[in-house]
């Protein structure tokens, strides 16, 4: 009894405690990142104030939040009100369950786990409903409107994206995803393991349609119009302040390095060193996946600096007309291929 | 049989996805009664999990939370019902309801007495069970989708693909006159010969 279930249950609990740690304090400076690029490229000094260089301004921000009274509307729902930060957050941490950080490091190596993370993340658009519905005012039920139909669309490419890569490797566990990527494009060149052999090349218009989708999925600019606050001031988090104000960004931001993390482990080959010989194999994994996964969390952020914001119709026409049916030809034509050739 | 550990989970999820499909009749709120509905998918899914059937599983997840129920909690918050005039007529359908509840009572006894008994078709039986350990629920699935049941996997896809059709014919409308739409390929394909001219203006003339 107490060896089969209270120790490995222990064992658990620990891993999931240092994985959560790490990631709040891993989004805490992903946000102040985020804060100084778009600085950067508006030639301003973002937050430079609190600790050296302005380090620890997202721990401030945390402070500031936590010791503010929340106000909860009288109008709104008040129990539903409450749950929806929580759901939003909770789910966009779940998902991180099944992310191999390096070889072996997940939570939990499940047979079915790009499907877990891509369920998780269709569950995430709750949180913004029922604040949107619970807020009992205008401007949040427009926010929830636009944002269910925006995840329902671009999950739609998602899934694709993911079939395509699902064809290529032959299963759902994402440790086998990434170990598939030492064997591809490089290779059958007579290549050593090089980045060449990750599917960002082979698979190179769906890398570009993923990261597009990502971006509408997780509500960033140029796809935020879901708080768009030139239109409907904060969406669905007008209502919200102090802690579940905090707890909503929480989501987001955690949400958005999930999908920084999937990109990685889809298509920048995980944990995988870019060139597989002496001086990149002495790195562990976890230093390379940290690495892509800033790297792709770069990307994302100049697009927030530089792309302005998309209409609604241009971006329900994006997701419909122009990536639903790239996405599905390249599924057949991907098919196709790995069928002739014999290369799954 | 579940043991052990798997049964208290086991229990724990019945039991929140039995309160829960209770609350979805008893809450007074219908947007409520959907969300504890979506409580009881989650807790369905859950129960798969446990038996193994990790695919129908996360399926059902997407499938239904992800998608069905968002658009259903949609209906149903747009909807401006007067909750307590409802609530007032529920009585009157109770007989209905009550012989609804009868006939899957009944139906559900005869399949778990069926399976008490092991009264299983030998056709069941006869098919080859992959083992777990070698070919896990996903692959296995696909296995036999593929290739036995490819003609009912088919027809089921043309069967969505006509409602889907339906759906679509039902809601087109004729384009309306004087609505200026975007012309996205013509935005693309200007080209500053044919947008811009310049003119030499004469001193004093104008264009």
């Amino acid at each position: 009894m107490f060896e089969t279930y209270v120790i490995p249950g222990l064992i658990i609990l620990l891993q999931t405690l240092v994985l959560l740690v790490a990631l709040l304090v891993f989004t805490a400076f992903i946000l102040y990142a985020d804060r100084k690029i778009w600085a950067a490229v508006q030639s301003r000094r973002g937050p430079n104030v609190v600790g050296p260089w302005g380090l620890l301004q997202s721990f401030a921000d945390l402070l500031k939040f936590v010791l503010k009274e929340p106000i909860v509307p009288s109008g709104s729902n008040k129990g539903i009100f409450l749950l929806a930060p929580f759901v939003s957050a909770t789910l966009a941490l779940a998902a991180w369950a099944v992310i191999p950080l390096a070889d072996g490091w997940s939570i939990a190596s499940v047979n079915v786990g790009i499907l877990y993370v891509f369920a998780i993340s269709s569950l995430e658009v709750y949180g913004v409903i029922m604040a949107g519905w619970a807020s009992n005012s205008k401007y949040p039920f427009l926010g929830a409107l636009r944002s269910a139909a925006q995840m329902v669309s671009y999950e739609v490419s998602i899934g694709f994206v993911i079939v395509t890569v699902l064809l290529c490797v032959g299963s759902l566990n994402l440790s086998d995803i990434v170990m598939a990527q030492t064997d591809g494009i490089g290779t059958r060149l007579g290549l050593p393991n090089t980045f060449l052999d990750w599917h960002w090349l082979g698979l190179l218009p769906m890398f570009v349609i993923f990261f597009i989708s990502a971006l509408a999925e997780t509500n960033r600019p140029p796809f935020d119009l879901v708080e768009a606050e030139s239109e409907l001031v904060a969406g669905h988090m007008i209502e919200y302040s102090s802690t579940p104000y905090m707890l909503f960004m929480l989501g987001e931001y955690i949400a958005i390095l999930l999908m920084c993390a999937l990109t990685t482990v889809l298509f920048l080959g995980g944990w995988l060193p870019p060139f597989d010989f002496a001086p990149f194999t002495w790195l562990p994994g976890i230093f390379w996946f940290v690495l892509k996964l800033c790297m792709v969390f770069f990307m994302i952020s100049m697009v927030k600096a530089f792309v302005p914001r998309y209409r609604y119709d241009q971006l329900m026409r994006l997701g419909w007309k122009v990536f639903l049916p790239i996405s599905l030809f390249m599924v057949f034509a991907t098919a196709a291929f790995l069928k002739l050739t014999g290369w799954a | 049989m579940i043991t052990g550990l798997g049964a208290a989970f086991f229990y724990l999820f019945a039991f929140i996805a039995i309160l829960s499909a209770f609350m979805v009749i008893a809450a007074r709120n219908p947007v409520h009664s959907v969300l504890y509905l979506i409580l009881t998918f989650f807790n369905a899914a859950a129960l798969f999990l446990l038996t193994g059937a990790e695919f129908l599983s996360m399926i059902l997840l997407v499938v239904y939370v992800g998608a069905v129920a968002v658009l259903f909690l949609f209906v149903v918050m747009m909807l401006d019902v007067d909750f307590a005039s409802m609530k007032r007529g529920a009585l009157e359908y109770a007989p209905i309801g009550a012989v609804v509840g009868v006939v899957l009572a009944a139906e559900l006894l005869i399949v778990l007495a069926g399976n008490a008994t092991h009264i299983v078709a030998p056709a069941v039986t006869a098919l080859p069970t992959p083992d777990p350990a070698v070919r896990h629920n996903t692959a296995a699935l696909g296995d036999i989708l593929y290739t036995d049941y490819i003609f009912y996997f088919q027809i089921a896809g043309m069967v969505l693909l006509v409602a889907m059709i339906g759906a679509i014919v039902l809601t087109l409308r004729a384009p309306r006159p004087n609505v200026k739409r975007q012309n996205m390929a013509g935005q693309v394909a200007r080209t500053p010969a044919d947008a811009i001219e310049v003119v030499d203006v004469e001193t004093g003339k104008g264009i």
